[in-house]
């Protein structure tokens, strides 16, 4: 933030005034912006005491408590295969061997070039039909499609953030590594590898973060996570002859934002620790790929890149 | 590859309307951005925190719920009865802003210190800095962010398709139900986003040679 207070002066005693009523007036605005919105709510009886007092029953807690279950469930899966499809494709990628190059090339720039809820929805749509022989039952169709759509994804952005971080290792580390006598997949292994990991940390995270968010396409191919089930909640349940989308969807939002949040602030933590312990190969700025969910940028973002020159 | 000529006029449509909605959301999102941005970096506390929680809050929202926020919580404060496309225009606008946002102040974050000292020490206002020495001057390192922004927007805009915007997912839709190879139809689609994704990069390739400046 350096960048911030370089660009006005320290307020004298005019410059305080003004500011003190632009404070006044933006604050006023922002409280009215907030004001209107509330108004309305309650002017449609989306605020009365009853139509929020559904939380108090129990139903409607085991559902929101299934649903961030079967949404943490989808995120474990997808994160864990994703990272593994990621390390490979980044390794098949550096390939020297020209096939499996191209190959891992392909599919990366296919299914990061396809958006996500296409590539699902095509899924669902091949399990939906080959229920029988692969012996799916009841959702199961619906949650491999987001589980696979989202590692196919995941994995090939994750491979080449990985494969950014490869090629931010020093040549000296492999070249010294070849010189000890190593063999290609033990330099990969325990010398390019676990560097690269260890300085795309924050990205990986921040690509996780995405991850995460992304579970809710379920809702639109009907697998019953944490958004299909608010959303299925709101339209059941009739407070004074209105449905109840907006208390429904307000709590569910915050439970995303607060699941969202503490991903985020561990990518912000390992990223101010990794610049703290000053060793070698510097950690890349947290949440920044997270913008764009496209490698180009993570490429940018690779220590000693351009953006690494931030004032 | 029957399927793309016997329903070529259905491909075309959902390609505009794929192609409609991005531009109109990247406009929404590029001018609320710049906005935002200015927010967070000016002298006022309140508009650094409306900055700061629009960010944070639209960066961890998943797409899909600001998408039905934005068909069933909207209609209800504003723009009652508003067509599909002006309400996805706002969820996809809205999301891809706080990027937009955080794309612009990182630029403003590469501009040489002295710039600013500069126009200070010459008597110029905040917002004088900010909109005639800062900001044109970050516009060329915040083009190459602001690229992949534009084509996850892109591919952001499928969701649209799930709630009623007639565009590329609705046509893999339609067509499945058709009874259609879904394969074929999922490469056709992906060819389709592949040509909106390419100009894009293309076009900004354009202009960063335009602005750029040797040093």
């Amino acid at each position: 933030m350096s960048g911030a207070s370089v660009l006005y002066d320290v307020p004298g005693p005019k410059a305080k005034a003004r500011n003190r009523l632009y404070t006044v007036i933006g604050s006023l605005a922002v409280l009215g912006l907030i004001a209107f919105v509330v108004l309305r709510l309650s002017a449609k009886g989306q605020l009365e005491p009853e139509v929020w007092n559904i939380f108090n029953n129990a139903g409607v807690r085991t559902n929101i408590r299934d649903g961030v279950l079967t949404t943490l469930q989808v995120f474990a899966v997808a994160a864990v295969l994703s990272l593994t499809l990621g390390v490979l494709l980044a390794v098949a990628r550096l390939s020297d061997h020209k096939p499996v190059r191209w190959f891992a090339t392909g599919f990366i720039e296919l299914f990061r070039a396809v958006p996500l809820l296409i590539t699902i929805y095509a899924l669902w749509v091949i399990l939906l039909s080959n229920r029988e022989s692969l012996g799916l039952t009841e959702s199961q169709p619906q949650f491999w499609a987001l589980v696979i759509g989202l590692t196919v994804y995941n994995g090939s952005v994750q491979a080449e953030v990985l494969r950014a971080g490869i090629d931010s290792v020093p040549k000296g580390q492999r070249e010294a590594a070849y010189a000890l006598g190593m063999s290609k997949t033990q330099v990969m292994t325990t010398v390019l590898i676990p560097q690269a990991v260890r300085a795309m940390l924050p990205t990986i995270i921040s690509q996780l973060v995405v991850t995460l968010k992304d579970t809710s396409l379920g809702y639109i191919i009907t697998f019953e996570e944490l958004l299909f089930t608010a959303r299925l909640m709101s339209t059941n349940i009739i407070v004074n002859g209105n449905d109840t989308y907006v208390p429904v969807i307000i709590v569910t939002g915050t439970i995303y934002v607060a699941m969202c949040l503490v991903l985020s602030a561990l990518a912000n933590w390992i990223e101010a620790r990794g610049r703290r312990a000053k060793t070698g190969i510097g950690v890349t700025a947290a949440g920044e790929p997270v913008a764009a969910t496209d490698a180009l940028e993570v490429a940018d973002a690779a220590p000693g890149g351009p953006a690494d020159q931030k004032g | 590859m029957n399927v793309l000529l016997d329903y070529l006029p259905e491909f075309r449509d959902g390609f505009l309307g794929t192609l409609a909605i991005t531009v109109s959301s990247a406009l929404l999102a590029l001018v609320l951005g710049v906005l935002i941005a200015g927010f967070r970096v000016s002298p006022i506390p309140p508009l650094r925190a409306f900055g700061t929680a629009w960010v944070t809050v639209l960066r961890n929202t998943p797409l899909t719920l600001l998408f039905l926020v934005a068909f069933f919580v909207v209609p209800q404060i504003l723009f009652q009865g508003a067509s599909p496309f002006v309400l996805a225009t706002l969820a996809l606008g809205f999301y891809t802003s706080s990027f937009v946002c955080e794309a612009v102040r990182s630029g403003i974050n590469t501009v040489p210190m002295g710039q600013a000292e500069a126009a200070r020490s010459l008597g110029m206002t905040f917002s004088q800095t900010l909109r005639m020495i800062v900001l044109p001057q970050a516009t060329r390192t915040v083009l190459p962010p602001l690229s992949s922004i534009f084509i996850a927007l892109t591919k952001n805009s499928a969701i649209a398709g799930a709630f009623s915007y007639s565009e590329l997912f609705n046509v893999s839709k339609l067509l499945n139900d058709k009874g259609y190879a879904i394969a074929w139809i999922f490469l056709w689609v992906a060819l389709a986003y592949l040509i909106i994704t390419f100009t894009i990069s293309g076009l900004f390739r354009l202009l960063e040679r335009r602005m750029g400046v040797a040093r």
